[in-house]
């Protein structure tokens, strides 16, 4: 049995709405998952079904009001901010917009060392390891004096994995990295995130919205429903044969890139539809 | 395939804002008004032909002579010599004030929109506050208690002109907080400190400058005004007091008054300048980018053209389905090219030669990656490109009209009535100010004519028909009072209002939820049936292709490569730009499989010195 990275349990994330004495806005109820070392771990859901909070949460960018985030067995989510500066060695972050996660002010290189220079690396290191890095994400050495807005979605999207990657952290933690791209750009993307999973044993928590993404990227795979896990398990099982009535809906609804099938595909989720709505008459008449 | 990053040239956001002031017409002006004064004060001990506060009786009111350049003052003391050391005493009031209104005004904005909370109430009420109380009598209040101090006055000014920069520091602080790369400092573990200087000042840099010149300029004026009310310190030559001075003898001596108001209003007016030019120069500063972005577009469908020039040009055309549909033609776009007009003269081509067909009751989709010119094609046929965009060619003939070449007049008929447009983003299509309902009956109304109880009916009619569970309620609303996928079906609903025949949908879904999505991909194909309109349908996604569409053209870089009925493209797809989206395709690839710890043991640690 391989030891646990990250454990998340239980984990409510709640944001005081405005007003005098009105009940928070819960974002988060209770929701619990962990990642092994090396693995990745698919997050989906629709937009308002907490996936990204929970991201935050981990990163602690979220107030976490109950449950616990345990990473190698310690509790981080009331960490201090200097315990956070620790833990910035262990978990990074790629952001889904790669037009507002870059400094537009800022070149490549003062990007990728910014991390570097945090913890006093010497200058000629951190030089060196922006080229190294530069060279992990595929990007050109000549990449580094340059300015954000001078590079495509993708090519941005690449000096975000090279940012998250600068220090070796052991979990990223990924926001629907690849929405904001292309097709075929997507596509290049993730096999770069593969890639560097199999290089350098990084787990990843990732969030999107899109299932064929992350069918294709992740070993274990939860599915967020109204700020709670409503199904987690095996990749294959759960793409492949989802039990949970809303992860069905959401597996019906994606519709298939070839005109035959999705006409069969469209037929179906139309007495998918049906059957649920019996099911849930007969469940309120019972 | 790795990408490789444009060849651009090193842009002039580098080159500093001086040097780029000194290219400005009217900010060099100002500059060299503004430093001659400086200069002039600063020399002041040694230009001066006379002591500034020597009286001499003798010379009371004199004429301007050899004795006194520009004459002498009610007391003899020598207008031009006062006017160098007063220049001393005004401009340092008023970089007092500035000094003050900057460390209190920027301070706090940064603290209060950084972090929020308790401060940021406390603050912004202050602010109000302070923003309310009308300046000059708080600063007569404070001479009747602290005294004619100019020095003290100014710092109570600066401390009334702090709000300028609070709000505006405040605002931009907290538009950028949220910004992702903010969080992403957090993450790295920078402190607030340095995520403060690092990431914040840089963007509140440039409208701080600007305001500086502003606010210098107006405590000139007030200090000037202060002074020339007689409230100043009588010991010190300033401006304003020259100006008292000149005033009171008037009808003795009226070129008094002249003099320091002739200084005061070109130092106010060059630091207006000044500040407007440097907000052309710090606004500009994207501008060449822009440009220089915009050229390698061109320089990059350029080459695309030649290329296709060299492959031959023309795109794969798949031939209809036999005993395909062969109903009337709607829309015929012919060769037509859509281009933006640059600053210097040239034509940016966006679109180049594109033929497109669209029968009634046919979906056309038009796929393509962003910038392949799509959707320029898709507002190209209802005339509504942004601003320097036109059509540069071609005919776009829709009910036997050429819409390339008709009045702007004709085209409001043909648009809303004849062709409808669904948007991508539903939500900022909507106008916040009214309501659904409202916005439902106004076209109604313009454009068949019916009276404001028929398009209520229909109004309702159309909001149940789109699948709305209570028209009334949505009626009724405001957009930001329901969902993106509501918003999207009042826009369809609103889009088929006046029974069009032909649709034009940018992206419908992109904005979506998936299972919305569905949801709407099946409200177009029952509303299409019963309709029997055209539709134009913009996507990127295969998915609703297959899902939705008889038609396809896959567009790239301006041009159609490829189109056809779906079946072929999606079987038989021949150009190699099609054939390369259908393999980005990911529903059909194996999921990744289980986990395999063994696979992954723990590898030496790559930076040892990076370790803390």
């Amino acid at each position: 049995m391989t030891e646990t990275l990250l454990d998340v349990k239980d984990v409510v994330v709640e944001y005081p709405l405005k007003g005098f004495r009105r009940e928070p806005f819960k974002a988060l109820k209770g929701v619990s998952l962990d990642i092994r070392p090396g693995e990745t771990v698919g997050l989906v859901g629709e937009s308002g079904s907490g996936k990204t909070t929970l991201g935050r949460a981990v990163l602690g960018l979220a107030p976490v009001t109950g449950g616990s985030i345990k990473y190698r067995g310690e509790e981080i989510s009331k960490a201090s901010r200097a315990k956070r500066k620790e833990l910035s060695h262990e978990i990074q972050v790629v952001f889904q917009d790669p037009y507002t996660s870059l400094n537009p002010s800022m070149t490549i290189e003062q990007i990728l060392t910014e991390p570097l220079t945090v913890r006093k690396v010497e200058r000629q290191t951190a030089n060196k390891r922006v080229a190294d890095l530069l060279d992990q994400v595929r990007l050109p050495q000549g990449a580094a004096h340059r300015l954000p807005r001078e590079f495509s979605g993708g090519q941005r999207q690449r000096v975000a994995i090279a940012r998250a990657l600068a220090l070796d952290p052991k979990l990223i933690v990924c926001d629907e990295p690849v929405s904001a791209l292309d097709l075929s750009t997507q596509a290049r993307v993730m096999e770069l995130f593969i890639e560097i999973q199999e290089r350098t044993g990084v787990a990843y928590l990732f969030v999107s919205h899109d299932l064929a993404v992350v069918r294709h990227l992740s070993h274990r795979v939860a599915v967020m429903y109204h700020g709670e896990i409503v199904e987690w398990g095996d990749g294959e099982q759960v793409t492949g044969a989802p039990e949970h009535p809303y992860t069905q809906r959401l597996f019906m609804a994606a519709p298939i890139p070839d005109p035959d099938r999705q006409a069969k595909h469209r037929a179906d989720r139309i007495r998918l539809l049906e059957l649920q709505n019996q099911q849930d008459l007969q469940a309120g008449a019972a | 395939m790795i990408e490789t990053p444009l060849a651009l040239p090193v842009t002039a956001a580098k080159v500093s804002l001086f040097r780029r002031l000194l290219t400005h017409p009217t900010g060099a002006a100002s500059l060299l008004v503004l430093f001659l004064v400086a200069l002039a004060s600063a020399l002041a001990p040694i230009l001066a032909t006379h002591d500034p506060n020597t009286a001499n009786l003798q010379d009371v009111l004199a004429k301007a002579g050899s004795e006194h350049v520009l004459g002498a003052d009610s007391a003899g003391r020598d207008v031009f010599s006062r006017l160098l050391f007063a220049g001393q005493f005004s401009l340092a009031g008023a970089l007092v004030a500035l000094a003050v209104a900057l460390v209190l005004g920027v301070t706090a904005g940064l603290i209060a929109g950084y972090y929020g909370g308790w401060f940021d109430a406390v603050s912004s009420w202050l602010t109000g506050l302070m923003m309310a109380l009308p300046g000059m009598v708080v600063l007569l209040a404070a001479r009747a208690v602290v005294g004619p101090s100019m020095w003290l006055s100014m710092m109570i000014f600066g401390v009334m002109l702090s709000p300028a920069f609070f709000r505006l520091v405040y605002a931009s602080v907290t538009a950028v907080r949220n910004e992702l790369y903010v969080d992403a400092a957090r993450v790295s573990g920078l402190s607030d400190f340095r995520i403060i200087g690092r990431h914040i000042l840089t963007v509140v840099r440039a409208p701080v400058i600007i305001q500086s010149a502003m606010v210098l300029g107006i405590a000139i004026a007030i200090q000037a005004g202060l002074e020339f009310l007689g409230l100043g310190d009588l010991n010190i030559p300033t401006w304003g007091s020259m100006l008292n001075d000149g005033f009171i003898n008037i009808f003795k001596s009226p070129t008094l008054v002249l003099w320091p108001a002739l200084i005061i209003g070109l130092v106010c007016i060059a630091l207006t300048l000044l500040a407007n030019a440097m907000r052309d120069e710090l606004e500009r500063s994207r501008g060449p980018v822009k440009k220089s972005r915009k050229a390698a577009a061109t320089a990059a469908i350029a080459d695309a053209a030649g290329a296709a020039e060299k492959r031959g040009a023309a795109a794969v055309v798949h031939p209809d389905e036999p005993g395909a549909d062969k109903s009337e033609l709607l829309l015929e776009v012919t060769d037509l090219g859509v281009g933006y007009d640059q600053p210097d003269g040239s034509t940016t081509h966006v679109v180049n030669h594109v033929n497109l067909t669209v029968r009634r009751g046919e979906v056309h989709g038009l796929v393509g990656e962003s910038g392949s010119g799509k959707t320029q094609t898709a507002f190209s046929i209802l005339r509504l490109l942004p601003q320097g965009g036109r059509i540069t060619g071609g005919s776009i003939f829709f009910e036997g009209k050429d819409l390339a070449h008709l009045s702007e007049k004709d085209m409001t008929k043909v648009r809303g009535k004849r062709i409808a447009y669904i948007p991508q983003e539903p939500m900022s299509n909507l106008d916040g100010a009214f309501t659904i309902g409202s916005q439902l009956m106004e076209p109604m109304r313009v454009c068949l004519g019916i009276s404001k109880t028929e398009a209520r009916k229909r109004a309702l009619a159309l909001l149940a028909k789109v699948g709305i569970p209570n028209p009334e309620r949505t009626f009724n609303a405001y957009p930001h009072q329901i969902s993106g996928g509501m918003a999207q079906r009042v826009l369809i609903a609103g889009a088929v209002s006046c029974e069009p025949d032909l649709l034009i949908a940018d992206e419908p879904t992109t904005a979506l939820d998936v299972t919305v999505q569905a949801e709407v991909l099946n409200l177009l194909r029952e509303l299409q049936d019963e309709l029997n309109m055209g539709v134009i349908l913009v996507t990127h996604n295969f998915g609703v292709v297959a899902d939705l569409c008889d038609r396809v053209s896959v567009m790239q870089s301006g041009r159609v490569v490829e189109t056809g009925p779906v079946r072929a493209i999606f079987n038989g797809a021949r150009h190699p730009y099609t054939r390369q989206l259908l393999d980005a395709i990911l529903e059909d690839t194996a999921p990744r499989g289980q986990y395999n710890p063994a696979g992954t043991t723990a590898e030496p640690q790559e930076l040892k010195g990076v370790a803390s």
